[in-house]
């Protein structure tokens, strides 16, 4: 619902505004008469936020709206017709580079586009091997309906981008000359990313541009992987950066996150991925003979976790038992969210791969947690003391009751 | 020589002159003597009043003991009553009982008001005490409403609220009475200060000046007898004498009542179903209100009705139309002794009747539509 108001409320404006406009444009009114109603330019036009700030087709086409004659129309000298894919960039960018022009029309909108648009895969490719098969500003923005990033229907909302990009990165006949997989869309919808996203529909989770950046696309390299990831995982990255492994991934050219999360299908991670036991990563590097640290605290690391996690599971079905006979156990509730958040800070810790750091956490959850489990215990033994003292008042007023039953009947 | 027996008799004689030379207590010990209580088909009813007057001493009982560790304060009041029922000794268990006792002591009060009701027990000469009982029935709800605010938790706060929002829609003095409630505007730590003051302080103190009267009343004109025993011939009523038969079996009530409380207040000390008192989270005035606002059970017939009144009845505002309409409707319940005169003469008042019939169906309807709802 919260995605369909948007769109109803630029349908009505754009419905309001196209019957303004095309009142006194005579490109619109001759375009219409033959062009397809769902899908030609000149009607699909009212959803374009060109079109409802004003700007219709002779702006960016050139010619005059006022001409009736189509001759006449290309005679003039301002018109420009149909670019072609090789002239796109530079045709969005008679505007959208133009600062002036942009701060009368859209203000808040950058203008360097053009430029980061060089700097990208896309943009070399296109302007320097003169590749018209590669993407210009059309081929996500769309053309004649395009949307503001901020719209559900717009090929750039968030939740739209995987398919935007999807339709050339997943296109196996598109992508066949350029040697490159074309899964990564596939992957990303089963990633953490991909679900928060797609699934969750949460507009904070990252979608390709977040990490290949849009208008300046590229895939992160070695050097800037860090730097991609720890725009959001900021602790993470800080801690791998301050570890020993930091020297060692550059020395071999590994990739800092990638080598252990891998990139578009990153799933959640496994308690079990740190030790020296399969599915462990830490093997594939560190064996229990090569002369360093590595083995010792994988294992090290990989028992502090375990050990808290194992008695958080205790601790959590203890405060169970509790809740479910009736006792109070706020407190108890509370202090098992602080052991969860234990948790959660010592496998951040990981990324430090400093045994001490880790297990001193750990010890602080495992007594947290070894506390929630005896106070629940003790709740639990209250509980039925409380049974057994009914039990005996029940019994002690029983007796009262029967005792004054016997004496009314004496008494008659 | 004398025997045993004969000395213990004389013993006590000799202490029982001793206590009426100084009090004259003869006259009243012949008339405690003398009372008895009519023995017929309903008999059993008149244990209700005794049932709400043994709830109102565990209340007191209990209550004492709470104030012994309740703080009033926006700041301290949900603390306090987690600290009772986490850390106090039986603390869980006085608090249980408090709760458990109220709703049993308001739910006897209800059914010995109807009890009264449908016999015509309030007819002449016992109109005065029908008025002090409704009176010890309004303090009864007073208690509760004033009490659900104690804890100081999410839900209490809400209803209160609401509650008091209901009273601020009293024409005329509605505005000022919501202030006077509130201790302000909103329902703050002030307004926790002004409903402990009332709970524990005026309504006990007028409570109990009411119900002395009561009593006092009771114990003077007797038991009523059935309407139908006007035209029975003396010999063919039956009697049961107050001391002691009348009495033990009030103290047998009382203690079975006890034995439920206990195992109530034990096997479910944050309250069953509908009637419950978790304690939850503390009240926070900014957050947004829990989805389920409702008031104490007691109260829901009421919420109900004024919640399925529509805006407006006639040129009068739904919720106006509605506080008018109950305080005509508790007006015409509570001079029903004045107003209804054929039972002074043995007849029954079939409008009566059926008007005390219409109000059961009203407040029954309406709670289980409250719940049904929800």
């Amino acid at each position: 619902m919260k995605q369909v108001l948007p769109i109803l409320a630029v349908m009505l404006l754009s419905a309001s505004a196209a019957m303004t406009l095309a009142a006194d444009d005579n490109c619109l009114t001759c375009h219409q008469s033959f062009e397809d109603e769902t899908a030609g330019p000149s009607h699909i036009i009212v959803r374009d936020v060109h079109y409802q700030r004003g700007i219709s087709c002779a702006d960016c086409h050139g010619g005059s709206a006022t001409l009736e004659d189509m001759e006449e129309v290309r005679r003039e000298k301002s018109y420009r017709g149909v670019p072609g894919a090789l002239d796109v960039p530079l045709f969005c960018a008679r505007c959208h580079s133009d600062a002036a022009y942009m701060h009368e029309h859209n203000p808040g909108l950058p203008v360097d586009q053009l430029e980061k648009y060089k700097t990208s895969v896309h943009g070399h490719l296109l302007l320097e091997k003169k590749d018209p098969h590669v993407a210009t500003c059309t081929s996500c923005h769309g053309v004649h309906d395009i949307g503001s990033a901020k719209l559900p229907h717009s090929k750039t909302y968030p939740l739209n981008i995987p398919q935007t990009c999807g339709t050339c990165h997943a296109d196996e006949a598109h992508m066949a000359p350029y040697g490159i997989p074309t899964d990564q869309v596939e992957a990303y919808a089963q990633s953490v990313h991909g679900q928060a996203l797609l699934e969750r529909k949460d507009l904070g989770a990252p979608a390709c541009n977040d990490c290949h950046g849009n208008h300046g696309a590229a895939p992160p390299g070695v050097a800037s992987l860090s730097a991609v990831c720890g725009t959001c995982h900021a602790l993470e990255a800080d801690l791998f950066v301050s570890s020993p492994h930091k020297a060692a991934f550059e020395a071999n050219d590994y990739p800092m996150c990638e080598t252990c999360h891998s990139n578009h299908r990153i799933v959640r991670p496994l308690d079990a991925w740190i030790g020296t036991a399969e599915p462990a990563l830490c093997v594939n590097c560190h064996g229990d003979a090569d002369g360093t640290r590595g083995f010792e605290t994988a294992r090290g690391i990989s028992k502090a976790i375990a050990d808290l996690a194992a008695a958080h599971g205790q601790a959590e079905t203890a405060l169970e038992e509790a809740v479910t006979k009736g006792m109070m156990t706020t407190d108890e509730e509370f202090r098992l969210k602080e052991v969860d958040q234990n948790l959660i800070q010592t496998r951040t810790l990981v990324h430090a791969f400093n045994m001490d750091s880790v297990s001193g956490k750990a010890e602080e959850g495992l007594q947290k947690a070894r506390q929630v489990q005896q106070n629940s215990a003790r709740l639990v033994d209250e509980y039925y003391f409380r049974r057994k003292g009914l039990g005996l008042a029940t019994l002690g007023i029983t007796i009262l009751v029967v005792g004054l039953y016997l004496m009314i009947k004496r008494l008659g | 020589m004398a025997s045993d027996t004969q000395i213990n008799a004389k013993n006590k004689k000799a202490a029982y002159h001793w206590i009426d030379e100084r009090f004259k207590v003869a006259a009243l010990v012949d008339y405690m003597e003398h009372k008895s209580v009519p023995l017929h088909e309903h008999w059993v009813l008149y244990y209700l009043g005794g049932i709400a007057l043994f709830l109102f001493v565990v209340q007191v009982l209990t209550g004492i003991l709470l104030l012994m560790y309740y703080r009033p304060g926006a700041d301290t009041a949900y603390e306090s009553v987690k600290f009772i029922v986490s850390d106090v000794s039986f603390g869980w268990l006085i608090r249980s009982l408090h709760s458990w006792s109220a709703n049993l002591m308001i739910l006897a009060v209800f059914l010995h008001m109807f009890s009264v009701y449908f016999t015509y027990a309030y007819r002449k000469p016992r109109e005065l005490t029908w008025l002090t009982g409704m009176g010890l029935l309004g303090l009864a709800l007073l208690f509760g409403f004033s009490g659900y605010l104690l804890p100081w938790n999410e839900l209490s706060f809400f209803a209160t609220r609401v509650g008091t929002g209901m009273a601020g829609a009293i024409p005329v003095i509605g505005d000022d009475l919501l202030v006077i409630m509130r201790g302000g505007e909103e329902v703050t730590g002030a307004t926790i200060g002004r409903f402990f003051g009332l709970h524990v302080a005026i309504l006990p103190g007028v409570f109990t000046v009411l119900l002395t009267l009561h009593l006092l009343f009771v114990q003077r004109q007797g038991m009523s007898e059935p309407l139908d025993w006007t035209l029975k011939p003396t010999a063919e009523k039956r009697y049961m004498k107050f001391f002691p038969q009348f009495i033990l079996r009030d103290m047998l009530v009382w203690l079975i009542v006890l034995n439920i409380l206990a195992i109530l207040a034990v096997m479910f000390p944050d309250g069953v179903g509908v009637v419950h008192w978790h304690l939850g989270t503390k009240a926070d005035p900014f957050a947004p209100p829990p989805p389920v606002i409702r008031p104490e059970w007691y109260f829901m017939f009421a919420f109900q009705a004024l919640k399925l009144l529509p805006s407006h009845v006639w040129f009068l505002e739904g919720e106006l139309f509605g506080i008018l309409a109950f305080t005509v409707g508790g007006l015409v319940w509570a001079l029903v002794p004045f107003l209804e005169r054929k039972s002074a003469t043995g007849q029954r008042s079939r409008l009566f009747l059926l008007y005390g019939l219409f109000v059961v169906a009203f407040i029954v309807l309406m709670t289980m539509f409250g719940y049904v709802l929800e």
